[in-house]
């Protein structure tokens, strides 16, 4: 290889993703600590209200690492992420409401509390299995998973782009909120799940056990954001940043330009599913408003206030504004609905980039792509 | 892989739109290694015939091959672009966001499924397959530039570059100077006689002055056929063409 | 010699009773009938709601003029007795929670005796099994009445109790009866009674009789002559008079079917019209600028809550408020509409998903302002009397006049959006913007000021579908959320940018969601439609009338 072209492609010296990670380290080190091991009468202490928000910010975190996945990067814009974290999450709540057992308020061994009082006789057929925590786990999966691969495959596969697939999968979500809300479907009705007794045989009115969930969580954000990373860095990476700008040229180039979009559809549906699972036995509940459309269009501006294309804007959008909501919905409840409005006007006005895109443009201007593009600059105003 | 000795067959094709003749019985010839220049006023035909090339359009009649074997009629738009037909089109589509270096990675043959894609590794055959195309098109200190910064001339150079990566034998350029300043015009016409002889290259173009550069054969088309073939005196000085680009 | 030939004791007799004789001349001086009335009455004071009936029977019977006042009277509530001399009064109103005094009315002169308070009265009172009985006593007497009207309405009555003596009525008035409606709803009836009747011929003709009803209990009473007891006989012995029923059954359920489908229709029209106003203001706004305006059902929620102000502030004309609303929901929801395109939209030119994002966040805004401003309960605004009331067709198909107006507004608006798209010079500026634009330009079209203006129109045209909706639901700040949904669906469906798409497309989808409703429940229904819409995307991605180039309409 000809040695004056030294390429740093691969190599790209990526300093978001190092602060992403190590604020995570740290999370994971400094939160247990001020939880259990910090008193409660010191100023530093986390109380359980705490490790519950810090766990909720974490899994809203990888629900926007997964719409940053299609939006940031394939330019999909899913207004209806928000339904695969909450089948996900409903996923966890029904092996969870099995977990109650008998310990219920009717105290039916079988059928919680919710079927008891509808009057159910037996256990609906696709409520077997949940009651093993593997099968649970498959099912955290496979719901979101396959239902993104039926709506991608026929959305994708008939060209729907844009702005009208952006309402089709806004459509999705409240035909899906419509369902999960109806008393007789078997998911609960307008109440959902709650009241959860313990997970894995672990209580779950245990700190240590929210701590250990937090733990899980910040986990599984860091493993699924590395393999964001991966996918992105990849050539498939490339092709799909390529989709996103110029899709019938990358159709022209020989890519099926269909098939990638619903890899990474179903990726992102699966992860937002982790999400949901992760929320729900921190949070303790789970009900069919968690589908509504503002559920999803709320989290595609935490991404766009992040900053997308990047993923580490993402998590850090997602995270900022919802430290901001939970902040002004404490103190003043009427702002926060000026407040995020106000938010989704002015990104997308004054910050196309996110705040990302703010801290990024400076340094850009220095580094060392922009020398070298300054030289070339210069050599082709020394040939005139 | 291809040989690249083969010659395109252009017999008598007819493709009309809604009653208007786009092509009418052109006849035309292609050899190995050529470098011939298609003009002719608006509307001769130029790009429809390229279309029916690339099987973008089928004609009413005729008949389109490619070497001995291959029936262009019969293919589709991905298996003749395997054939190794590659097309640039007038409006320079790079990846804008991409580097230089990484639009020509993903123009490069190969497996394009998303799971090889996904796992694949820059081989070092690669990766000087992509620098051998950047020294071509004269692209190769711009390699980690973004492909948005770069001037009109260039991207038509990136996007001619991006069309070699697929090693095609038979290169259909379409207006490649148009927008140009004349130190591109210059550059761009080294760059295609350089293709030529390895590549059969067919251009299609106004600026005379760039046909006259690069064209040992100029084909005149209009109304979709061909009035005139020969190299760029005997055609300027056919009564025909003069009579077609200047009046009546 | 006997010259007297009464005794002492006789004499004395004599002479009690003719001092007596005064006040038992003045009996007499009300006529017997006068008599027993007021004593029939009386005994309604403390009968049993059973012996009532007897009561109300007796005085019908009675024939004394005042009856039918008095048996009106007493059906509304009217009837009372003085709590001193246990006199029975008709009283001129009837008494409300409220009410301390009421104005007497003597039983046989029917004129006024003064006021009394409520609480020297008693009421006689009334129970459904009364009325019902006072009803049909009633209508007996309606039949005879001058007015047409109240003589089709004793027919009706009558129909409830078919006895002897009501069938008997029915036939003397059917003779000389001249309006053709009461006669046809005297036949009826009479037909049905004869169905209960030992004559197998009488019965067969009057099923050739009511066959042309579409009525239920008709169609119930028909039903029950074909049906089978367990032990396999029929309730109707006749073979021929069951073979006419079952022919009558079938042909009065296909035209029950026929109007009932008539209905459906009508309803899902009704609802298609709205979801029609409110898509082609989006199908403007997203046709000539390819913006998806997410604020589009706060514009509408605008043009609702305007509607609520302007009767706040007319709260005498209740009737002519809502037309004073509908051009100030336009004015309002149209300048919002330009203020949100001035401050944001024109900067996200040519970037979609952006406008959609921002436009979700003026949304957000504008329901956070109208829930500070109004709070968040309904406020409820008044149907005006005109548009009130249903037009009952037949038993099958009654149409309600608020709907109806609504579909005819909806056209109208329709047209005149046509029309000023197709016939003013603004309307061409917009076509020729959203045709091509630099094209525009060039001819002098100042293309910023069409796009204020057409977005204004969308708007304004969304402001009036608020009025709209206003008269059909509750009006509070999620108003715009429950219908955006709906209105984008209609939008992707009928075809962007394209009016008549949007027509189509909304009346259909109002017709498919009605038709699905009954079988489905409404939540499975508005499920369906969505399933099927975003199947039928597949199929056509740009909708029934795709949009050629970037044209705006037709």
């Amino acid at each position: 290889m000809p040695p004056q072209y030294t390429l740093w492609i691969s190599a790209r010296r990526d300093s978001g993703t190092a602060w992403f990670l190590g604020g995570l380290a740290l999370i994971v080190v400094v939160v247990p600590i001020l939880n259990l091991v910090v008193p409660p009468s010191s100023v530093f202490h986390i109380s359980a209200y705490g490790l519950t928000l810090v766990g909720k910010y974490l899994c809203y975190a990888l629900l926007a690492l997964s719409v940053d996945l299609i939006w940031g990067y394939c330019g999909i814009l899913s207004l209806g992420q928000a339904a695969f974290f909450s089948l996900g999450g409903y996923a966890m709540g029904m092996y969870l409401m099995r977990e109650i057992g008998p310990r219920g308020v009717y105290g039916n061994p079988v059928l919680p509390d919710f079927m008891v009082f509808l009057n159910y006789k037996s256990l609906p057929w696709f409520w077997h299995g949940f009651n093993h925590f593997g099968f649970a786990l498959l099912m955290m999966l496979l719901a979101p998973g396959l239902l993104a691969f039926a709506f991608g495959w026929f959305a994708f596969r008939s060209r729907v782009t844009g702005v009208y697939l952006s309402i089709i999968t806004q459509a999705l979500t409240y035909a899906l909120m419509l369902a999960f809300f109806r008393n007789d479907m078997g998911f609960g009705g307008n109440n959902g799940f709650t009241d959860f007794k313990d997970i894995l045989g672990f209580d779950l009115h245990s700190e240590k056990v929210h701590v250990f969930l937090l733990l899980i969580t910040a986990f599984a954000l860091a493993g699924s954001y590395l393999l964001c990373r991966m996918v992105v860095s990849s050539r498939a990476g490339r092709v799909i940043r390529a989709i996103r700008d110029a899709e019938s040229r990358t159709r022209f180039l020989g890519y099926r330009v269909e098939s990638y979009k619903l890899w990474v559809f179903v990726l992102s549906s699966v992860l937002a599913g982790i999400a949901g699972a992760l929320y729900v036995p921190q949070i303790g509940i789970i009900n069919p408003s968690e589908f509504s459309p503002i559920n999803s269009i709320e989290v595609v501006i935490w991404v766009a206030m992040g900053g997308r294309g990047t993923l580490y804007g993402a998590a850090l959008g997602a995270i900022l504004v919802n430290y901001a909501k939970t902040y002004f919905t404490s103190t003043i409840p009427e702002a926060w609905n000026y407040a995020l409005g106000a938010l989704f006007v002015l990104v997308t006005l004054f910050l196309p980039r996110g705040i990302i895109g703010l801290v990024d443009g400076r340094a850009k201007k220095r580094g060392p792509v922009a020398q070298l593009q300054a030289q070339a600059e210069q050599a082709e105003r020394a040939k005139e | 892989m291809n040989g690249h000795d083969r010659t395109l067959y252009l017999d008598r094709l007819t493709v009309s739109f809604d009653g208007f003749k786009a092509l009418n019985e052109l006849t035309l010839q292609i050899d190995p290694g050529e470098l011939r220049c298609i003009i002719g006023p608006n509307g001769a035909g130029k790009t429809t015939m390229m279309d029916v090339v690339t099987g973008k359009t089928r004609p009413d009649s005729g008949t389109a091959r490619f070497g001995d074997k291959l029936n262009l009629l019969e293919m589709s738009e991905p298996e003749i672009a395997q054939a190794g037909i590659g097309r640039k089109f007038q409006k320079p589509t790079v990846f804008e966001r991409l580097t230089v270096f990484e639009n020509l990675e993903l123009a490069l043959a190969g497996d394009k499924s998303f799971l090889k894609t996904l796992l694949a590794r820059r081989t070092l055959k690669q990766e000087n397959r992509i620098f051998e195309v950047l020294e071509i098109i004269g692209l190769a200190q711009q390699h980690q530039a973004l492909a948005g910064i770069l001037s009109h001339g260039q991207k038509q150079w990136l996007e001619i570059g991006m069309l070699m990566m697929q090693e095609p034998e038979l290169l259909l350029v379409d207006e490649p100077v148009a927008g140009m300043t004349p130190q591109e015009i210059e550059r761009t016409s080294s760059l295609l006689l350089s293709l030529a002889g390895e590549h059969s290259v067919v251009v299609v173009e106004h600026d005379m002055e760039f046909v006259r550069s690069i064209a040992k054969r100029v084909t005149v088309l209009h109304e979709g056929r061909v009035i005139a073939e020969g190299n760029m005196d005997q055609v300027q000085n056919d009564p025909r063409v003069i009579e077609v680009y200047l009046g009546a | 010699m006997r010259k007297y030939f009464l005794g002492p004791g006789a004499q004395w007799l004599l002479a009690v009773l003719l001092l007596a004789m005064p006040n038992v001349v003045s009996l007499y001086a009300q006529s017997p009938s006068d008599a027993t009335f007021l004593a029939t009455l009386g005994d309604l004071r403390d009968a049993s709601f059973a012996d009532k009936d007897g009561i109300v029977d007796r005085l019908a019977q009675s024939g004394h003029p005042n009856v039918r006042t008095v048996l009106v009277a007493l059906s509304e509530d009217r009837l009372y007795y003085r709590n001193d001399d246990m006199k029975v009064f008709l009283v001129k109103t009837a008494a409300g929670e409220e009410t301390t005094t009421l104005d007497l009315i003597d039983p046989l002169t029917l004129k006024s005796a003064g006021p009394i308070s409520v609480d020297n009265l008693t009421k006689i009172g009334t129970n459904n099994h009364l009325r019902r009985v006072l009803q049909t006593t009633l209508a007996r007497y309606g039949l005879s009445s001058p007015d047409a009207a109240i003589r089709l309405d004793a027919a009706r009555n009558i129909e409830q109790d078919l006895d002897e003596a009501n069938v008997q009525l029915l036939r003397q008035r059917s003779a000389v009866e001249t309006n053709s409606k009461v006669k046809a709803e005297i036949a009826t009836g009479l037909a049905l009674a004869a169905l209960d009747g030992t004559d197998a011929q009488a019965r067969l003709s009057a099923i050739s009789t009511l066959r042309h009803s579409i009525r239920q209990d008709v169609l119930n009473k028909l039903q029950g002559l074909i049906e089978q007891s367990p032990d396999g006989s029929y309730a109707e012995s006749d073979v021929r008079v069951r073979q006419a029923a079952a022919s009558a059954v079938k042909s009065i359920t296909r035209m029950r079917t026929f109007y009932g489908g008539m209905e459906t229709l009508f309803f899902g029209l009704s609802l298609g019209s709205v979801l029609v106003l409110i898509a082609i203001g989006l199908a403007i706004t997203f046709g000539v600028m390819g913006v998806i305006n997410m604020a589009h059902g706060e514009l509408m929620m605008l043009g609702a809550y305007t509607t609520y102000v302007v009767q706040v502030a007319m709260p005498n004309h209740a009737e002519t408020s809502i037309l004073v609303a509908i051009p100030a929901a336009f004015i309002v929801a149209g300048l919002m509409g330009i203020l949100i395109e001035r401050t944001i939209i024109r900067f996200l030119y040519g970037r979609p998903l952006e406008t959609l994002l921002a436009t979700f966040g003026v949304s957000l805004i504008l329901q956070q302002l109208v829930r500070s401003i109004f709070s968040a309960l309904n406020r409820s605004v008044i149907t005006p009397s005109w548009m009130s009331g249903t037009l009952q067709v037949n038993d099958a198909l009654s149409i309600t006049y608020n709907r109806l107006y609504i579909v005819a507004f909806t056209l109208i608006v329709f047209v005149g959006l046509l029309a000023i798209l197709k016939g003013t010079r603004v309307g061409l500026q917009i076509r020729a913007v959203s045709q091509n634009r630099a094209m525009a330009k060039a001819m002098g079209i100042r293309s910023e000021w069409v796009d204020a203006m057409t977005f204004g129109l969308g708007s304004g045209i969304a402001g009036v579908a608020g009025v709209a909706l206003s008269q059909l639901t509750n009006v509070n700040p999620n108003l715009g959320q429950s219908y955006i949904i709906d209105s984008f669906m209609v939008v992707v469906f009928g075809g962007v940018g394209n009016l008549w798409g949007s027509l189509v497309g909304g009346m259909s989808m109002g017709v498919v969601n009605e038709l699905l409703e009954p079988y489905a429940g409404a939540v499975l229904a508005k499920i369906f439609v969505l399933i099927a819409l975003i199947l039928f995307i597949q199929r056509r991605p740009r909708g029934l009338f795709p949009p050629t180039g970037r044209a705006s309409e037709n």
